[in-house]
């Protein structure tokens, strides 16, 4: 396919759709401030401009036209319902320095999502303001660290993390200053306790953990864990990546969790990839609410305002200009509202049910299961070694020939502990035809891989471009084009 | 078969490690380069930088995945193997031989003899690929 540059002819525009210039607003700029010369801008008809980002959107992979089991990301179909709800004029309109008086429409629909996140959550409170998940990790973190630091408790210097954390995890972390220490699991996917109980120590800040973990299992020790932690004295972080399993079922609270950050993008069905924009809205225990980040809405004589640091003076501070991704924020409490408290409880339902149904058709056609006693939640993990030793096709191959199949790859090779990975995440979002299908094209994969594994390892065939040189690709960057 | 040379010491955490004139040789084994797959990216310790046996060091990054690369003895940096800036690919192409990573001087040379031989790093690997 031709770039928009390659379509350019000198003098082809569509100015009669442009604003008018303003010869005199021009005039006032400082030469400095001034073009030499033009900008190398494609010169096209608008109708070849509309056409060409039209067949380049159309060869997206999209939740939107392919199912998309890509493991630990929780691919939901985002509903239109809550996009429309969210671009309601009101808020398309309202400018983030409005005053509370005329914001108290959008305020109340931030209160009633706190409020919804709490329940679910079981923390007594929440900041919608962190932009993205990682920054919610962070602002979790920086949280530990104030309260130690309140306390005058200075010598808490590590952080532990289990192996089967979240990547983000152990870098969250490292950002907020800490040490790591890595906890092993054992062989069922569970925290080996003795480990853990050998590693807490005056050193222990805390203890991040995702659950269920990475490994796609429900770790079963979590209140034993919680309690080593903080015997030692040490906070428990909840990395809110795999919520939808659990969603309506078991509060991280009551684990044992201190502190939490939740994927709106993921389990509360914002759009999501990317780079966003993402909402990771941060939830504490009464230990942290001395340091919960600003501006939070309170409710405040029949109405509502902000929290500011003048009410919160230990707060970790503002981590968006206003109140966070506020389109995000609505389409959540859209989506929150539609589900309402039955629906919430379905969701995780139908995710665990989803993947479970998969694992189950997957292992009876011959796949292996990382973890074969264990129940699948709402993802869970094939290990295809057996298919690499066998055939010579790794993961990858599996992965770049699912494209062929018209589906997005399930993640490959994470977590790093199961030899050629597969994570699987169906989300309650598909329908029994579309999971029925996946495990149709495994199984056909499965047998080319016997039949002639060279048509996997040169997958895909069928897209518009063959397989992707990732080697060179991040071996020899190259961040810009410029026309020739 | 992953290549585990006689004449080298490994860490549980894929190291290897070789006494070279009163220096230790670090780099990562066959083993680890072939469960990598292809590196795109290592990063290296600074010249002079202290460290202590256990403690993360170094990043290599492959396509899969980035990893720390911790230093099998304690002791000081005393020179780093910048060709792998430019060519991360040697890591693959030569894990014991061009694709050395750093050379400590080890506060304790005795430290060496607490790393596996390579009969127990073979039969660690061949456990784990299991």
């Amino acid at each position: 396919m031709s770039t928009i540059f390659d379509l350019s002819q000198p003098g082809r525009n569509a100015a009669a759709q442009c604003a008018d210039l303003d010869g005199a607003a021009l005039a006032r700029l400082p030469e400095a401030a001034l073009r030499a010369a033009s900008p190398a801008l494609p010169e096209v008809s608008e109708l070849q401009a509309v056409r060409h980002y039209t067949n380049l959107s159309a060869r997206n992979f999209s939740i939107d036209s392919q199912f998309y089991p890509l493991g630990s990301c929780t691919m939901k179909y985002n509903p239109r319902g809550a996009h429309r709800a969210a671009s309601l004029s009101g808020f398309l309109g309202r400018h983030p320095l409005a005053p509370e008086r005329a914001s108290q429409g959008f305020m109340e629909c931030l209160f009633a999502l706190q409020e919804i996140l709490k329940e679910v959550t079981g923390m007594a409170a929440v900041s919608l303001t962190p932009m993205a998940g990682a920054q919610g990790e962070f602002a979790g973190v920086a949280m530990i660290r104030a309260y130690h630091r309140a306390r005058g408790d200075l010598e808490r210097r590590e952080i532990l993390t289990p192996d089967a954390a979240h990547g983000t995890n152990p870098a969250t972390a490292v950002m907020c200053g800490y040490t790591v220490r890595e906890v092993a699991v054992d062989g069922n996917g569970d925290v080996d306790l003795d480990a853990l109980k050998a590693a807490v120590g005056p050193q222990t800040a805390g203890l991040m953990m995702t659950n269920p973990s990475t490994c796609g299992v429900f770790e079963r020790q979590a209140v034993q864990i919680a309690q080593v932690v903080h015997d030692a004295g040490g906070l428990l972080y909840y990395d809110g990546a795999n919520l939808n399993a659990i969603l309506g079922k078991v509060r991280p609270a009551d684990m044992g969790f201190d502190v939490l950050h939740l994927n709106l993008h993921k389990t509360f069905a914002t759009p999501h990839g990317g780079g966003g924009p993402g909402a990771g809205p941060v939830g504490v225990g009464e230990r942290l609410l001395p340091h919960l980040p600003v501006p939070v809405v309170a409710q405040h004589e029949g109405g509502y305002r902000w929290l500011t640091e003048d009410d919160v003076p230990g707060t970790i501070g503002r981590l968006s200009a206003f109140a966070g991704n506020a389109g995000i924020l609505l389409r959540a409490l859209a989506y929150a509202l539609m589900l309402g408290r039955t629906g919430m409880d379905r969701v995780s339902d139908f995710a665990v049910l989803n993947a479970a149904y998969l694992a189950t058709r997957l292992k009876a056609a011959g796949f292996e299961l990382a973890y074969p006693n264990r129940a699948a939640t709402h993802e869970f993990i094939l290990t295809l070694a057996a298919q690499a030793k066998a055939h010579g096709v790794s993961a990858m191959d599996f992965a770049k020939r699912l494209l062929d199949f018209g589906m997005h790859a399930p993640t490959t090779y994470f977590p790093l502990l199961v030899p050629e990975c597969f994570l699987i995440e169906p989300t309650e979002t598909e329908c029994r035809e579309e999971l029925d299908r996946f495990v149709d094209a495994m199984i056909a994969i499965a047998e080319e891989a016997e039949r002639d594994p060279e048509h996997l390892r040169t997958a895909p065939h069928n897209l518009p471009v063959g397989r992707l040189d990732d080697v060179k690709a991040a071996r020899d960057l190259k961040l810009r084009w410029t026309p020739g | 078969m992953s290549d585990t040379p006689d004449d080298l010491r490994y860490a549980s955490t894929h190291e290897w490690a070789r006494l070279d004139d009163g220096g230790v040789v670090v780099g990562i084994s066959d083993y680890a380069q072939d469960a990598l797959g292809d590196v795109v990216y290592v990063e290296l310790p600074e010249v002079g930088q202290e460290v202590q046996a256990g403690e993360e060091i170094a990043v290599v990054e492959s396509v899969k995945a980035a990893s720390d690369i911790y230093a099998p003895v304690g002791g000081v940096v005393e020179a780093i193997n910048e060709a792998l800036d430019d060519g991360p690919e040697i890591v693959n192409q030569d894990p014991y031989g061009d694709g050395w990573f750093f050379q400590i001087t080890p506060d304790d040379e005795t430290q060496l003899e607490e790393l596996l031989d390579a009969e127990a790093y073979a039969e660690q690997c061949a456990a784990e690929q299991h």
